[in-house]
């Protein structure tokens, strides 16, 4: 068996690998597809550049991005929509005078091009007016180079009627569930190609392609409806990863539990031992860990939007919040196969990275971006961007942007049966349901998709109207075990907002699951 | 001058533009029906937070939707690329996914000609609102601020502004053809006392920048957050609140999202009846109550067409407590023997949000007032992270934020920390102690600020 000291250094030594072939594209042996620069796109960003440095820009990134996008949803036997959307521009940034500046356009010539060089440094220079620090960016080595995120098979260029009959399928197997009355499910797909040049001397085109797809079943009887949504996590893979899914196969079973939850018992409100399965989990640790430990979250750069941070200021923290036990270990990456988080360069051209956010249960350092290293690299010596730095679209400023955070696993290879045996009292619970949390990241609430009573050790009976309701610190220090390397999951979503304008950012959250002892749970149910 | 009409160079389509391109897309089709949505618009924005601007951009896109239908078959796809060979490529794609997807037996036909209601929702002063007017306006709103927290040190304030001018045009083969230029702007400004225990917020948002006044959200934010300073524990549970519009505005319009008749009338939704039917027709919330929705009215000035170009008119939604009308799309309308209201978007897809505005006509008190007829209860500025914890009731999770306060004997006595709470909007609407003067909390929509009894404070939270 692995121990965790293991699994840290495994993830260590393949970090240095990942290191030491970024100059090149990475692990060629899995591309079916061959990672492809754009000499167009090159050629424009080049331009980009020329006319930001010319107007004045002491640096300038400019970013082309080409995106491609594809929906489909169906509801019971038919097609509720179709569409493929391709989007397609550029964005420069500028730095005059340590002010940033930004503008973005989808009119692709060499006068529209510099046209919005020209408008973000009029950006950066009217941005001085109210400027009091100059802003400075962390060294980064220029590079140059491609990357295509592993795939064996492009999910744009499945036929459709290949991906609506597959989702037609596990419609019409959930439909044979007694009491099961609607389905929906649908298919989100994507590729985007970036093109990212520098005024630093980079110059690199990455492809990355994610999939994600998704299944709701609801059952009405008795007065009542009850909805299940199946927990299923976008990857950043190809076709092969929806094939692996089965949805037709598995459809009827998840639909079952949509009917089941019509008779399950109403829980009673209280204290309880909860055992969290991964495919709940991941969402709570994105929420009470991925977002406080966003350096511009606790620099106040969200406050009129997001939030703040509770872990604020960085000095009263770094290597002195206990978050949680000693088993407890948190890794920041852009690395992990599959996350759809996973980069080969980040927004910068900075190297993908791999971090212990928290380390025996000790907090040790943020997620950052250039900009934001020398505010903190006196309390943990690093003076590298953790390469956090991401933005939606070409028409959206890049900014930081969570990366993976995930729960690494314990010494001890647990399973969620082992937690659930060494359990007297408690609920198990599953699926993402609903979610919320206080703007400094401290008082939570989730519910989930099916929950179940444990007694003595074992699963006895279903339960419905659950909700935990509690605060970051207490919750993670009131965990007491966890699961091993087997019973590790990545979850994730495709959907995380922050930013004025709003930007979304995929991000993957892997974890085992876990036991919290005494978690104060509420019941959910009203009547109108 | 980035004015519509006048400027040839404007960074989006003017009507003609507009017109003269779907025209050309829509000669390329070969579908049995074609639909064509353009959006074309700019957006500046600056975004501040220490006091400094930390990001701005300018944006230009345009973008077109083809919507190709071929018997009973209907897919779309999108381009920002507007030469003649990527159009001609996205109409292709459009008619291809459109002929391999299945037939829809909701599918309705596209529509022809409409009249639309007269919205001038167009102001040239927010089109023009340029990177050096919004770095003033960024700097009038922090200085203000600062001032007015002045006594408590240096106040760290936060916030973003943002400005939108564009059109929304559609074109279908059957000859509709809808032209609706519009522009927006907002400010929010969020100040947080240096000690770290105030937090206070304010924001401002019309079609028109003229009618927005920077310094005063500014020092309105200030404020808030020098009278949150070191706020106290308050014991959890059902007290009176005092809400503000801009917290109304977070739980009522979920309501309106509700309101969508198909789900009703197959059982799936807090409006509808046990054992069948829908309670259209019964008194659901308080006689104070009245929901609208209007794309003419002078505070809304919403778009007057839906996503198919279908029209929309005045609204009544609840009326005097009771249900009046559910939304019906154009299919479940015609499957129910029932008129139309919008906001369908082709098939039998729901209701999204409240297209042509949402409005709650409120009393005549003023917030002070409301306060002032407050024996004991909390004053809240609004809510964060507001979620559905039960769809079946439309139950609510959610912060309060930026200001919490004590209010006895008609007085604001002092900050308290924030709580979560859990309420049903439904619910809360069948306890209004008192509904006082409404107000545009965004571009289309109008809210008030209300007093209720019993609402569900939970548990506190720490957060600043």
């Amino acid at each position: 068996m692995t121990s965790r000291r293991d699994f840290i250094a495994t993830s260590a030594a393949l970090a240095t690998t990942v290191a030491a072939s970024r100059a090149f594209a990475l692990a060629p042996e899995r591309l079916v597809l061959p990672a492809q620069d754009d000499p167009f796109a090159s050629e424009l960003a080049l331009e980009a550049l020329n006319a930001a440095k010319a107007a004045g820009a002491s640096y300038a990134d400019a970013r082309v991005g080409r995106y491609r996008r594809q929906n489909i949803s169906t509801r019971e036997r038919s097609i509720s929509g179709v569409s493929d959307a391709e989007s397609y521009g550029v964005g420069v940034r500028t730095l005059v005078n340590g002010s940033w500046g930004f503008a973005a356009t989808s009119e692709l010539t060499k006068d529209g091009v510099a046209r919005a060089a020209r408008e973000a440094v009029r950006l950066s220079r009217a941005a001085r007016a109210v400027q009091r620090r100059p802003i400075e960016l962390a060294p980064v080595a220029a590079v140059k180079g491609t990357w295509m995120t592993p795939i064996r098979r492009d999910p744009i260029d499945v036929p459709i009627e290949d991906k609506v009959a597959l989702l037609l399928a596990a419609n019409e197997a959930a439909l044979k569930v007694p009491r099961v009355r609607f389905v929906t499910s649908g298919l989100q797909l994507l590729r985007e190609i970036k093109t990212l040049a520098t005024t630093d001397g980079t110059l690199i085109t990455q492809t990355f392609v994610r999939v994600g797809p998704s299944f709701n079943a609801t059952a009405i009887g008795d007065g009542d409806f009850q909805s299940y949504a199946e927990e299923i996590a976008p990857r950043g893979q190809g076709w092969e990863y929806i094939e692996s899914l089965d949805m037709p196969g598995n459809a009827e079973r998840w639909a079952a539990l949509a009917a089941e939850k019509l008779g399950a018992r109403s829980v009673e409100a209280g204290r309880y031992d909860l055992i969290i399965e991964p495919t709940n989990l991941w969402l709570t640790i994105h929420e009470s860990i991925g977002h406080p430990t966003e350096l511009d979250r606790a620099m106040g750069y969200e406050a009129n939007y997001a939030g703040t941070s509770f872990i604020a200021p960085p000095e009263k923290h770094i290597n002195q919040l206990k978050y949680g036990p000693e088993f407890m270990n948190i890794q920041g990456d852009r690395t992990q196969e599959g996350s759809v988080s996973r980069v080969a360069w980040d927004d910068e051209g900075v190297p993908a990275d791999q971090w212990l956010i928290i380390e025996k249960g000790i907090f040790k350092d943020y997620q950052t971006t250039r900009e934001q290293v020398a505010w903190i690299q006196k309390l943990t010596g690093v003076s590298r961007s953790h390469g956090c730095s991401f933005a939606d679209s070409w028409s959206s400023v890049q900014f930081q942007r969570m990366p993976n955070v995930s729960l690494l696993p314990g010494d001890r290879d647990l399973s969620q049966a082992d937690l659930i045996a060494a359990t007297d009292r408690g609920i198990l619970i599953r699926n993402r349901g609903s979610w919320s949390i206080d703007h400094q990241r401290y008082n939570f609430s989730f519910s989930g998709q099916a929950f179940y009573e444990i007694r003595g050790g074992k699963v006895a009976g279903m339960l419905k109207d659950v909700a935990y309701q509690s605060n970051t610190p207490y919750f993670w220090n009131a965990m007491d075990m966890i699961g091993g390397k087997s019973s590790y999951w990545l979850g994730g979503s495709f959907n995380d907002g922050k930013g004025e304008p709003g930007q979304i950012n995929a991000v993957s959250h892997g974890c085992p699951p876990a036991r919290f002892r005494q978690v104060n749970v509420v019941n959910t149910a009203r009547s109108l | 001058m980035r004015s519509l009409f006048q400027n040839a160079d404007a960074p989006f389509l003017t009507r003609d533009q507009a017109k003269s391109l779907t025209d050309r897309v829509l000669g390329m089709a070969k579908a049995d029906e074609t639909r064509l949505t353009l959006n074309t618009g700019w957006s500046g924005n600056t975004r501040f937070a220490g006091a400094e601007i930390t990001t701005s951009g300018g944006i230009t896109d345009t973008s077109l939707t083809v919507t190709s239908t071929v018997g009973k078959r209907r897919a779309s796809a999108t381009t920002n690329v507007l030469d003649d060979a990527s159009l001609r490529r996205t109409v292709d794609l459009a008619e291809r996914l459109a002929r391999l997807s299945p037939e829809d037996p909701e599918l309705m036909p596209e529509l022809g000609p409409q009249r639309y209601l007269t919205v001038n929702a167009y102001v040239d002063a927010t089109a023009a609102l340029t990177p050096e007017a919004r770095s003033e306006a960024v700097k009038k709103a922090v200085d203000a601020a600062r001032d007015a927290g002045r006594a408590t040190g240096d106040m760290f304030v936060a916030g973003f502004l943002e400005a939108n001018a564009g059109a929304t045009c559609l074109a279908t083969s059957r000859g509709l053809f809808a032209y609706h230029p519009s522009t927006d702007v907002s400010l929010g400004v969020t100040a947080r006392t240096p000690d770290a225990t105030g937090s206070g917020w304010s924001q401002g948002a019309a079609r028109n920048w003229t009618l927005l006044d920077p310094a005063a959200l500014g020092r309105r934010a200030a404020e808030k957050a020098v009278a949150s300073r070191n706020p106290v524990a308050m014991e959890p549970g059902m007290h009176t609140a005092v809400l503000e519009a801009a917290g109304v505005a977070q739980l009522v319009p979920s309501v309106a999202g509700a309101l969508n008749a198909r789900n009703a009338d197959e059982g799936r939704s807090g409006f509808s009846k046990p054992g069948g039917g829908t309670k259209v027709g019964e008194k659901i919330v308080d006689a104070r109550v009245t929901l609208f929705s209007d794309p003419a009215d002078p505070d809304l000035l919403a778009q007057p067409f839906d996503a198919d170009g279908f029209p929309l008119a005045r609204r009544v939604w609840i009326e005097n407590g009771v249900l009046k009308q559910l939304a019906y799309t154009r299919f479940w309308a015609q499957k129910q023997g029932k008129e139309a209201t919008g906001g369908g978007g082709g098939g039998g897809g729901g209701f999204g949000g409240t297209p042509g505005g949402l409005k709650f006509p409120g009393g005549s008190q003023s917030l002070d007032q409301l306060i002032a007829g407050c024996q004991r209860g909390v004053l809240v500025t609004h809510f964060f992270y507001t979620n559905v914890l039960d769809a079946r009731s439309g139950l609510m999770t959610g912060l309060t934020r930026d200001g919490t306060f004590l209010v006895e004997g008609g007085k604001i006595v002092r900050a308290v920390k924030n709580f979560r709470w859990n309420e049903a909007p439904l619910i809360m609407l069948n306890k209004i102690e008192e509904i006082g003067r409404s107000e545009r909390t965004r571009v289309g929509q109008v809210m008030p600020p209300m007093r209720v009894k019993d609402f569900n404070f939970a548990s506190l939270s720490d957060a600043v």
